[in-house]
């Protein structure tokens, strides 16, 4: 039962999901709606379990002394002060003791770490109390500082300076840098692979040539190479491209028919 | 070690430090360089370009930081096409860290729009840009297939209120707007898979004319559908923007970011000749040793 409940739902609701796909029937997309709306009820609760498992990962570790493990402090750092931005904004002008409620609230985070990473109960017991007081302290600055408040129904969070700053001035910067980093590993990459070794590896060459070529406004006839350009893209690429695009989307057919018959049952965990 | 197999095997570190040296380079000496467009950017500036004021066009801003050197210029250009002809936005992010891609956009845009600028030839007088009536932000969720699909039957299903936290029922532009058949069409701006989703759950199931912003190495991917018209035009990488800046007659950081990239391009290009010489020298050196 246990096992043949599960693919019993995945036949009922995969089979349902095709049909419904052909029937414009009121009663059908009502039923689609309320589906749907359950996904998002569901991957709101991964959202939660992805956050804990963040946390365990991270203590773990710490507790197992590995390589650069010290970053798992600043991963959960980050994620907790940036949450801690969005559900907060201030009242007025001043932030009062805003900054103080922050850092309480890293102190408690690394306490919490450090004290599910100790091995040694004395000092498991020692990060619990300083964990609580940090804790308890955060508690008695929020509800007694006025100058800014939480807001979890409401998105005001969003208009937090705070929370501005740290996506406008760090987010972006890191996240633009690590993909910046990759125009030097293509230039590196394509000086060692674009190598004309034989028929096929020159014409990949060629094309790759001129696809780079094709926005060069100063080359002699770069009209023509633009229009050579564009038709390697709209006809020998548009040719390949799609007889994968094909291939895929066939794939993924068998793939879904294999689960919804439960053939396949990777997703089970044990096949 | 001969001079040609040196050509060969140079360290990676020089090529990096050329490009470095010419990126820099580049980006202090301001020039600009001409732009040649190419008809799939044409298709989605001309399908902008000949929406009547007041109408609508959906436009989800799907990609993260990382892919702001090509995207961000592209939310920027088609942005202001639209609201200089007076069109009204919805956007939507269904990427994580999207929302605040388009927050950024948004403040950037609405001052730009407070002033008076000449496009083509056409005055177009500043204005202020007010949320509710010239654009509604829908914001993020998760799952952007299920999201895609629910939008399809009603925005109020997966965004019973905008990013902002307003319903979308007292938001004026939103009266008598339900799903993506009072859009105009759809242009989905983005650096990931998403794109994927657009175009069979979103295009495949609703119809709507779809137009593709899309990061250089994604480009090639999606021309099956530019051909077999599920798509009906492609941005592709900052060219692609650089190329709808130029039709708009608008330069900003596409154009911008252009010389920086053809100037890196036509290192990669030096690399690329200079390592096939080593290459074909040294073939023949062989061969001659071999002879001999």
């Amino acid at each position: 039962m246990k096992r043949q409940a599960p693919f019993a739902l995945v036949f009922i609701f995969g089979i349902f999901m095709v049909i419904q796909f052909f029937v414009p029937h009121e009663t059908s997309e009502n039923a689609y709606e309320f589906l749907l709306d359950w996904i998002i009820i569901i991957g709101i609760f991964a959202l939660a379990l992805g956050i804990w498992s963040l946390f365990k990962v991270s203590t773990e570790k710490i507790k197992n002394r590995k390589e650069a493990s010290e970053y798992s402090y600043i991963t959960l750092i980050g994620l907790f002060v940036m949450m801690a931005f969005g559900f907060t904004q201030r009242t007025g002008e001043s932030w009062g003791l805003y900054f103080i409620w922050i850092l309480l609230c890293c102190a408690c985070i690394v306490a919490l770490m450090t004290m599910r990473a100790s091995v040694d109960q004395g000092k498991k017991r020692m990060w619990a109390i300083g964990a609580l007081v940090t804790l308890v302290g955060a508690i008695v600055v929020a509800i007694f500082d006025d100058a800014w408040q939480f807001y979890f129904t409401d998105p005001q969070g969003f208009e937090n300076t705070m929370f501005r700053a740290f996506f406008d001035y760090v987010m972006m910067p890191i996240l633009a840098t690590m993909f910046a980093l990759l125009a030097f590993f293509i230039a590196s990459a394509a000086y060692r692979a674009f190598r004309a070794r034989n028929v096929m590896a020159s014409l990949l060459l060629l094309a790759a040539l001129l696809v780079m070529s094709r926005f060069n406004p100063y080359l002699p006839f770069a009209e023509y190479v633009a229009k050579a350009s564009n038709w390697l893209m709209n006809v020998p690429n548009l040719a390949a491209q799609r007889a994968i695009v094909v291939g895929i989307g066939l794939g993924i057919v068998g793939t879904a028919l294999k689960v919804i018959l439960g053939i396949e049952r990777g997703y089970m965990g044990k096949g | 070690m001969q001079a040609f197999e040196k050509l060969m095997m140079l360290d990676r570190r020089w090529i990096f430090l050329l490009l470095i040296v010419v990126c820099v380079f580049t980006y202090v000496f301001d020039f600009s360089i001409p732009i040649l467009t190419e008809p799939e950017t044409e298709a989605i500036y001309n399908f902008v370009d000949s929406l009547p004021p007041g109408d609508i066009v959906f436009i989800a801003i799907d990609y993260d930081p990382n892919n702001m050197a090509e995207l961000h210029p592209m939310t920027y250009a088609v942005v202001e096409h639209c609201w200089r002809k007076e069109l009204k936005i919805i956007f939507t992010s269904l990427s994580q860290n999207g929302p605040g891609m388009v927050d950024q956009a948004l403040r950037d845009l609405s001052d730009s729009l407070a002033q008076d600028r000449t496009y083509n030839g056409v005055e177009f007088k500043g204005r202020e840009i007010v949320r509710g009536v010239d654009y509604t932000f829908l914001g993020y969720k998760p799952y952007y297939a299920i999201v895609i699909l629910g939008m399809g039957q009603n925005f109020r299903l997966p965004f019973s209120n905008d990013y902002y936290g307003t319903p979308l029922d007292s938001i004026p532009m939103m009266q008598g707007v339900f799903n993506y058949d009072q859009c105009a069409g759809v242009i989905d701006l983005s650096g990931g898979n998403i794109t994927d989703a657009w175009i069979s759950y979103g295009q495949g199931r609703f119809g709507f004319p779809l137009f593709l912003g899309l990061t250089g190495v994604m480009t090639a991917q999606y021309y099956p559908y530019l051909g077999s018209g599920q798509v009906k035009g492609i941005m592709g990488g900052l060219l692609g923007a650089a190329q709808y800046e130029e039709l708009a007659d608008n330069p900003g950081r596409a154009k911008d970011g252009m010389r920086i990239q053809l100037s890196a391009h036509l290192v990669i290009i030096l690399f690329i000749v200079m390592g096939n010489i080593g290459f074909f020298a040294s073939k023949r050196r062989l061969s001659k040793e071999g002879g001999a």
